[in-house]
């Protein structure tokens, strides 16, 4: 366990995982679940335990769509989505971890995607 | 109260200028004047959550303060936008840490702390037009229109900082449906996620998500979609493989009131 | 010059630990007025009473000071061993040396230290103390129970037993409450209408009860013993003493679409109705919301008059009025019961959009054999039998303030158990799903009923939560759910979604809780005098309370409870009169500028204003408004005499001198 790391979740996503009653409801009706290895439960119940560099490592951080689904519906308003997103900003904040490059951007593109796509997800996979 | 500051955002200007010219003329018409601040920047297109990130928190908080000296309510159209500029105007109301060290990096005349109220166009024509007024003023109207509201995430959910509507049981855009002459239909996905920016990251899974949504609305018997995001826009059409139209609802705004000629007779 | 003992208790350790007990004693022997300080191990044990007894006969004591714990705890204790031996008890003080002060420190000097403050600061209050002797005041005959289901209705024919007229408010035109709704009970699954109907008749016939239905509590004046109760009946349009039940006005109403509350508004009832067949009292009534000629309309309609002309009892009377009625009781119970939240915020779960998403009490209706269906269990929506349930489990229960009820609502997890358990019993080729958090079966053959679920009758329990659900075009129900231990998201299409719809206070309670002056909890559940030894007072003399409105229970613990209250309240209405408590607020007449502060601030309602004669220094009268507490009613809160601007408020036993007297004494 990683308590630093844990910590700067904590802080940066403001979320108590203390909170939580592990209903699994957030999984329930995350859109994405099963695009997800870790699942929204998983995420809370791991930042919890300190287990954080499992997460940062998983394809899952990216899968999230933010549409925070979990955030609204969760009984106990513990908002994993807000946890996804801590722990994704600690892994592309580190040098050379951007999940998006600007130079793949062209091939990506069609006449009618939006620019919102693209910054979008710049804002989310990139720093 | 009639004059309001008018953030289109990027996208109005590019890919979504129906979303943008619609509202404009309709705005008109219903005796609203928009005022575009100058020099505005995007938005940044997604609000991030974490307490951590400042800058790029920074671009909304200059939109909210040029409506602020202003004088006037700011109100936006497409649905990230206006997500992105109530999340933060929430949490710098909210949030004394990150509102001080927002205005340490933006050294304003005055600091910024929450003044401005935001409106989505649907608010403005539901809590400043009023839908009644509306209705008096529509001319051609969509009778008989079976029409799907798309909410989406952005435009209700975090409902605690957008409070535009019941986060699980929304009527705005089922009220802005019978306004303009049309018939609501109320479908259970309709505020669930399009797929959003994971079309850029992962096609299978926007398909998936876009495809449910119109499968939802179609079978509850809608003829037609409408949207306030360019973004769902764009999932619903080229991801959900589906060919039940989808429109901004600007569109049918302006084609009730009678700014604008066809889809009404599709 | 006073003569005092002080007494100073080890506690056994509890004290004696960290304060030096014998240097407390040695200290406040040198206070003014002390002549005896002791200390020794047990104060409270029959040895250490007699030590205070003793020294009081011994020493001529005129006031007692004991050093020990709480008052809560033992104050009665050494009042009445002082009263023994002949000293007035209210000239026992105690210095509670133990909550206040050794549990709470770590190091003996400073324990110690603050222990001879707090004794010296009850040395100078007894200093002060005078003699106080409690009045009495009689007890009415009689007991009222607000709300007629199945705890007041307990509650009623336990009183009644005993030999005391009982009254039963209840809102609705029956008594019953919501076990009349329920079709099954767990764990024995006897048909609950079976076993609350004879009670009901019970009721109706014990010439000791008497029923006001449709009837509210409206005013209540008084305090314990002797409360004035205003009921409110109100207009029926049928004149209950002539109403016969034979319900020939239901057959020729034309207002035949009413939602059906006593079905959930799963189907519909007449205008002028009775709520089910077994209603107490048998006896119609006109909603006047509906009724044609009474809530106006066309001129057509106004003429109705349909259930009129057919009552050949005479019964149907449209000009009758609410009637109010005022009778005096001795004791009070609350029995005002539950309701299903509102599921507004959770459309998640689709209950607005869809009629085969339905409450757990909406199931019981379903599934009732005088329900909508006549105890088919069909879909709502199309009349088809379900092949697929899903149970969700919890649903605004648990939750965060803003979301529903932050407390478990305890009775879902066993309905739930018996409605799945039901169904695969009559319909052996339906699946049942339930998505459960945790199952909760603390009771008596609670567990075991829920592993029969689970192991004979192979529900599918599975750990996880519904997150959406999606009513679809051919009539299925998609219902996506986690299930943890399997870590994935399932899709079930299902025909029928029951939502185990968190329960909450009745609406009723609140404003009913202002009336009495007593208290509720955050959720407007009723507080109990002592969460542990007094579960079913209130911290009101003479109000109990009885079954959910006290808390979320099922029906054995509310029976229980209801015989517990009832209990309560034969223990009151057995006495002549009652002892009242002597520590009560006093006017002085002289100093009372008649500003009505005290009045505002008085909770119980037992100061009044009335205007006066006085002499005045220029030998005139003049007339001043000045005001009196009813020293029955006052409960000896102290918030007058802090209200009070001129000083004119004190209470017997805490007096403004006694209080500035321990200030000072504790700043010395």
């Amino acid at each position: 366990m990683n308590s630093n790391l844990k910590e700067q979740v904590l802080r940066s996503s403001g979320v108590n995982v203390l909170k939580c009653m592990r209903c699994g409801k957030c999984s329930g009706t995350c859109p994405s679940y099963d695009e997800m290895e870790y699942h929204p439960h998983q995420f809370v119940y791991m930042v919890e335990k300190g287990d954080i560099e499992t997460l940062m490592k998983s394809e899952s951080i990216y899968k999230c769509l933010t549409c925070f689904a979990c955030v609204d519906r969760c009984p106990r308003s513990v908002e994993p989505a807000k946890v996804v997103e801590a722990v994704r900003l600690a892994t592309i904040r580190q040098q050379g971890c951007n999940h998006l490059i600007a130079d793949s951007i062209p091939e990506m593109l069609d006449e009618d995607l939006p620019q919102q796509a693209i910054v979008t997800a710049f804002r989310k996979y990139t720093k | 109260m009639n004059t309001f500051t008018y953030y289109p955002g990027c996208t109005l200007r590019t890919k979504a200028k129906d979303l943008d010219t619609y509202a404009r003329s309709s705005a008109e018409a219903l005796g609203i004047t928009l005022t575009e601040p100058e020099n505005w920047q995007c938005c940044g297109g997604a609000y991030t959550t974490a307490k951590d990130e400042i800058a790029t928190k920074l671009s909304a908080v200059r939109t909210l303060n040029s409506a602020k000296e202003a004088g006037q309510p700011l109100v936006t159209v497409c649905s990230a936008c206006h997500n992105v500029i109530k999340q933060t105007n929430y949490d710098i109301s909210n949030d004394e840490e990150m509102a001080s060290k927002v205005n340490n990096y933006l050294k304003l005349d005055e600091a910024y702390n929450g003044e401005t109220t935001v409106y989505h166009y649907l608010e403005m024509l539901r809590d400043v037009v009023g839908f009644d007024n509306l209705k008096k003023q529509v001319v051609k109207p969509f009778k008989g229109k079976k029409i799907g509201a798309y909410y989406g995430c952005l435009l209700l959910r975090p409902s605690k900082a957008l409070a535009m509507d019941d986060p699980e049981n929304p009527t705005i855009m089922e009220d802005f449906i019978k306004a303009i002459g049309g018939t609501p239909v109320i479908y259970a996905q309709r505020n669930e996620c399009c797929g959003g920016y994971i079309t850029m990251e992962d096609k299978a899974q926007a398909q998936k998500r876009s495809s449910r949504v119109m499968e939802s609305a179609q079978e509850q018997g809608a003829d037609m979609i409408i949207t306030a995001c360019p973004l769902c826009l764009y999932n619903l059409k080229k991801n959900s493989g589906s060919d039940l139209p989808v429109y901004y609802f600007t569109e049918l705004l302006a084609e009730a009131l009678g700014l604008k000629e066809d889809n009404n007779e599709q | 010059m006073q003569r005092i003992g002080v007494f100073v208790c080890h506690c056994g350790t509890n004290i004696a630990a960290t304060v030096d007990v014998k240097a407390v004693a040695e200290a406040l022997s040198h206070e003014s007025g002390v002549v005896i300080s002791q200390e020794y191990q047990y104060m409270c044990s029959e040895a250490g009473q007699n030590l205070i007894k003793d020294a009081i006969k011994e020493h001529k004591l005129t006031g007692v000071v004991v050093c020990s714990c709480s008052p809560r705890m033992h104050e009665n204790t050494f009042r009445k061993a002082a009263a023994s031996a002949g000293l007035n008890p209210y000239l026992v003080e105690i210095a509670n040396i133990r909550e206040q002060c050794s549990w709470i420190h770590k190091e003996i000097a400073t324990a110690t230290e603050k222990a001879v403050i707090l004794g010296r600061a009850a040395i100078a209050k007894v200093h002060l103390n005078a003699p106080l002797i409690a009045g009495e005041s009689p007890v009415a005959k009689r007991a009222l129970v607000i709300g007629g289901g199945i705890a007041g209705i307990q509650t009623a024919l336990d009183i009644a037993e005993a030999g005391f007229d009982v009254d039963i408010v209840e809102k609705e035109p029956t008594i019953g409450g919501k076990m009349a709704q329920i079709d099954k009970t767990f764990p024995t699954l006897d048909c609950a209408s079976c076993i609350l109907t004879p009670k009901m008749v019970d009721c109706s016939q014990n010439e000791k009860i008497h029923i006001h239905s449709y009837s509210e509590v409206s005013a209540v004046k008084g305090f314990v013993g002797n409360f004035t109760v205003t009921i409110k009946k109100k207009a029926r349009f049928i004149d209950e003493t002539k109403c016969t039940g034979c319900g020939i006005c239901t057959e020729v109403c034309p207002m035949k679409k009413v939602p059906n509350a006593f079905n959930m508004g799963l189907d519909n009832r007449t205008a002028v109705y009775i709520p089910f067949a077994q209603a107490v009292p048998k006896v119609a009534t006109i909603d006047a919301n509906y009724c044609l000629k009474l809530r106006g309309g066309t001129i057509k309609e106004k003429v109705c008059g349909k259930c009129a002309e057919a009552c050949t009892a005479g019964a149907i009377n449209y000009k009758q009025q609410d009637e109010f009625i005022e009778q005096t009781y001795g004791a009070i119970v609350v029995a005002t019961g539950y309701n299903p939240i509102k599921l507004d915020k959770f459309d998640e779960f689709a209950y607005n959009q869809c009629p085969d998403v339905v409450t757990s009490l909406e199931l019981e209706r379903l599934m009732n054999a005088a329900g909508p269906n006549g105890g088919t269990l069909l879909r709502p929506s199309d009349k088809t039998h379900p092949h697929k349930i899903v149970f969700v489990q919890c649903v605004g229960s648990r939750c965060d303030d803003s979301k529903g009820k932050p407390y478990c609502s305890k009775i879902c997890c066993m309905y739930t158990a018996k409605h799945a358990m039901l169904i695969r019993e009559k319909y052996p080729d339906t699946e049942v799903y339930v998505f459960y958090i945790d199952v909760r079966t603390p009771g008596k053959n609670f567990d075991e009923f829920y592993r029969r679920a689970v192991e004979q009758y192979n529900v599918h329990y599975i750990k996880g939560m519904v997150g959406k659900v999606t009513p679809k075009a051919d009539g299925k129900i998609d219902v996506q759910a986690s299930d943890l231990l399997s870590n994935e998201q399932l899709h079930i299409d299902a025909d029928l979604v029951v939502l185990a719809t968190a329960i909450e206070p009745d609406q009723t309670a609140r404003p009913l809780a202002t009336i009495l002056t007593t208290q509720m909890d955050t959720n407007d559940f009723f507080t109990e005098s002592h969460p542990k030894l007094r579960p079913v007072e209130s911290a009101t003399a003479g109000i109990f309370l009885s079954g959910v409105c006290q808390g979320p229970k099922d029906i054995p613990e509310t029976v229980a409870q209801a015989s517990a209250a009832a209990a309560k309240a034969i223990g009151l209405l057995v006495k002549n009169s009652i002892t009242c408590n002597p520590c009560v607020a006093h006017s002085n007449e002289l100093m009372c500028n008649g500003c009505s502060a005290c009045e505002k601030v008085c909770p119980y309602g037992a100061i009044t204003y009335q205007d006066k004669e006085f002499r005045m220094p220029d030998r005139t009268t003049a007339i001043r408004r000045v005001a009196g507490v009813n020293p029955a009613v006052c409960q000896g809160c102290g918030a007058c005499t802090v209200a009070c601007p001129s000083g004119a408020m004190d209470l017997n036993g805490f007096s403004n001198s006694q209080i500035m007297a321990e200030v000072d004494a504790i700043c010395k």
